[in-house]
């Protein structure tokens, strides 16, 4: 704890109109509930209100990006699944395209629809997680069983695909690890069709509940530009952009389409919405909350045309790798749920398996590197609030 | 625009100090010089045919080869690449930015190669270099808060070096 200096006051009288509140140091975390894992936040605080945010990260930091030179790329898989622990098959994705990109590779078609729909069931799981781990930030515990009994269901799901519920390496580098089991696809149908009436109770309970509204609106306002200059992307930056004022729908799945998103017909979900409740503005925590939750809809609408386009997709689920990755550097990024997760791989000069370097861009990394320009000025009770909406991980932070 | 037409106007601007291009490969590249970095970065965010608004990822690359039987036919010098990897927000075109140091500053094995600090033209650097600092031994001069991020303050080495020795003790913790 840290004091600052104050002057000593020479009239009494002007006591009461020049009291000045010491500057105090909190600190929040590593273990606290709201900070999602192991950040810690340094807050230098003035009364009730937050001058300066320090976060201080590593606490999980395994240097993944130095194994990732000593391995070949099949064995650093199931380390891509520990970055972001809450959307793994995500991670597998991208660092999947990352080095076939550089070996050159071509998908099957049966091997693209295939991740697609994981890859969109997964994004589904990890939103539902961020709402229900949001509301229960804000002090609100029912969401989040809500959320967990419907995860529980995705989880199911990838379990037959793969036998694993949380760490899964099912995308691999050249398709998938295997193809769907029998009547797999009836099931994730099934799924989709309970999950699509349950959204609408979720709004019920959180996007338009009167005290989520309150705690939520108006806070943590994040401007386009500053979101830019700071590298969010993801729900972090739609929540702030307006396709009214003529900005991109920025989503990496229309911008640049890969696996084949383009032959999908979803929206990219950009402000403003019509149906906001009065207090909000554009860019704050209720936008961001909202944005994550309108891509649930999308994501199903995507799942929905998958399942279809399987049942006549050519080609197998896997295309063997080559014997050598090829010299060179290939860097590529997907659109996780979280935001732009890139992979860096640079091959070596000779005949070898392993990569010189391998480099992940992470999301999350970026998303909350603004957490101190947008919580100046707030008071402490609502950091948790602005933090959950940034929605971290950071298995993916520290990597 | 395409990575042809980019380089063409990054070359228009400053001429001979664009070092080198590589244009045929996956993602194309110029390479720069330290002392160029920042005025081309300026350029890169504020031409309104370019408009760079996004700075994705800064990463550090150490090309050694520790053998030194095969370290001939590695197929490169040992040097160490800091390579900026931009989007533009306005345009979606992407464009990549490579600088090439010696491992050591002035051949003096510790002395860290110094890049001057992209912070005044994307807020993100701050954190990328430090991370860069941190795992590359890269030193970004201008930063202004330089320190380690992912890890402690008190480490030793930067782990992304290729002849980074691991610690075989860490305050009591047995290392392996």
């Amino acid at each position: 704890m840290a004091t600052a200096t104050t002057t000593p006051v020479q009239d009494q009288t002007i006591v009461e109109f020049d009291v000045r509140t010491d500057e105090m140091l909190v600190n929040m975390g590593p273990q606290h509930p709201s900070t999602h894992g192991v950040l810690r936040l340094v807050l230098r605080t003035d009364g009730e209100m937050i001058s300066e945010v320090t976060p201080h990260l590593g606490y999980l930091h395994r240097c993944a990006e130095k194994i990732g030179e000593n391995v070949t790329p099949i064995q650093f898989i199931p380390y891509t699944d520990r970055m972001d622990y809450l959307s793994g098959m995500n991670m597998n994705l991208g660092y999947s395209l990352a080095v076939e990109k550089l070996c050159g590779m071509k998908i099957p078609e049966k091997a693209q629809v295939i991740r697609v729909i994981i890859a969109e069931l997964n994004r589904i799981a990890s939103h539902l997680l961020g709402m229900g781990a949001y509301g229960l930030d804000l002090g609100t515990f029912s969401p989040f069983f809500y959320a967990f009994r419907e995860r529980e269901m995705i989880l199911d799901l990838f379990e037959e695909v793969c036998g694993a519920r949380l760490t899964y390496s099912y995308i691999t580098i050249g398709g998938v690890h295997d193809d769907f089991p029998d009547g797999w696809v009836e099931r994730c149908g099934q799924f989709v069709e309970y999950l699509k009436p349950r959204i609408e109770e979720y709004h019920t309970l959180l996007t338009r509940n009167h005290i989520f509204v309150e705690r939520t609106a108006n806070l943590g306002i994040l401007p386009k530009e500053l979101a830019l200059s700071y590298g969010c992307t993801g729900p972090m930056l739609r929540g702030s952009l307006d396709r009214e004022a003529g900005d991109p729908v920025w989503d990496l799945r229309k911008i640049e389409p890969y696996c084949g998103y383009e032959q999908y017909d979803f929206e990219a979900i950009v402000g403003p919405f019509p149906e906001r409740p009065p207090q909000t503005v554009l860019g704050d925590c209720w936008h961001r909350f909202y944005v994550r939750m309108r891509e649930i809809p999308e994501s199903i609408k995507i799942i929905e045309q998958g399942i279809k386009k399987y049942a006549t997709a050519q080609g197998s689920h896997r295309v063997e790798l080559p014997r050598h990755l090829p010299p060179g550097e290939a860097y590529v990024e997907t659109e996780c749920p979280r935001g732009q997760m890139g992979f860096y791989v640079v091959g070596r000069p000779g005949k070898d398996m392993v990569p010189l370097r391998v480099r992940a861009r992470s999301s999350s990394f970026a998303n909350l590197s603004v957490t101190n320009a947008i919580c100046r000025g707030c008071l402490i009770a609502d950091v948790p609030a602005i933090v959950g909406s940034i929605d971290i991980v950071m298995g993916e932070i520290d990597r | 625009m395409t990575a042809a037409e980019i380089s063409a106007a990054l070359e228009q601007e400053f001429g001979a100090r664009i070092k080198s291009k590589n244009l045929e490969v996956l993602d194309p590249f110029v390479v720069i010089e330290p002392g160029d970095l920042v005025d081309v970065c300026r350029f890169l965010r504020d031409n309104p045919r370019l408009r760079f608004e996004l700075l994705n990822c800064i990463s550090g690359v150490d090309y050694l080869e520790r053998d030194a039987k095969k370290a001939p036919k590695a197929g490169f010098e040992p040097h160490v690449e800091v390579v900026y990897h931009l989007q533009s927000f306005s345009h979606k075109h992407r464009f990549t930015i490579k600088i090439i140091l010696p491992r050591w500053k002035d051949g003096k094995e510790g002395q860290l190669p110094e890049v001057p600090s992209v912070t005044s033209v994307w807020a993100t650097a701050d954190w990328h270099e430090r991370e860069v600092y941190d795992l590359s031994g890269v030193w970004f001069t201008g930063h202004p808060d330089l320190r380690r991020i992912l890890l402690s303050e008190d480490w030793v080495g930067h782990p992304l070096r290729k002849d980074y020795e691991f610690p075989l003790e860490y305050h009591g913790i047995r290392g392996r």
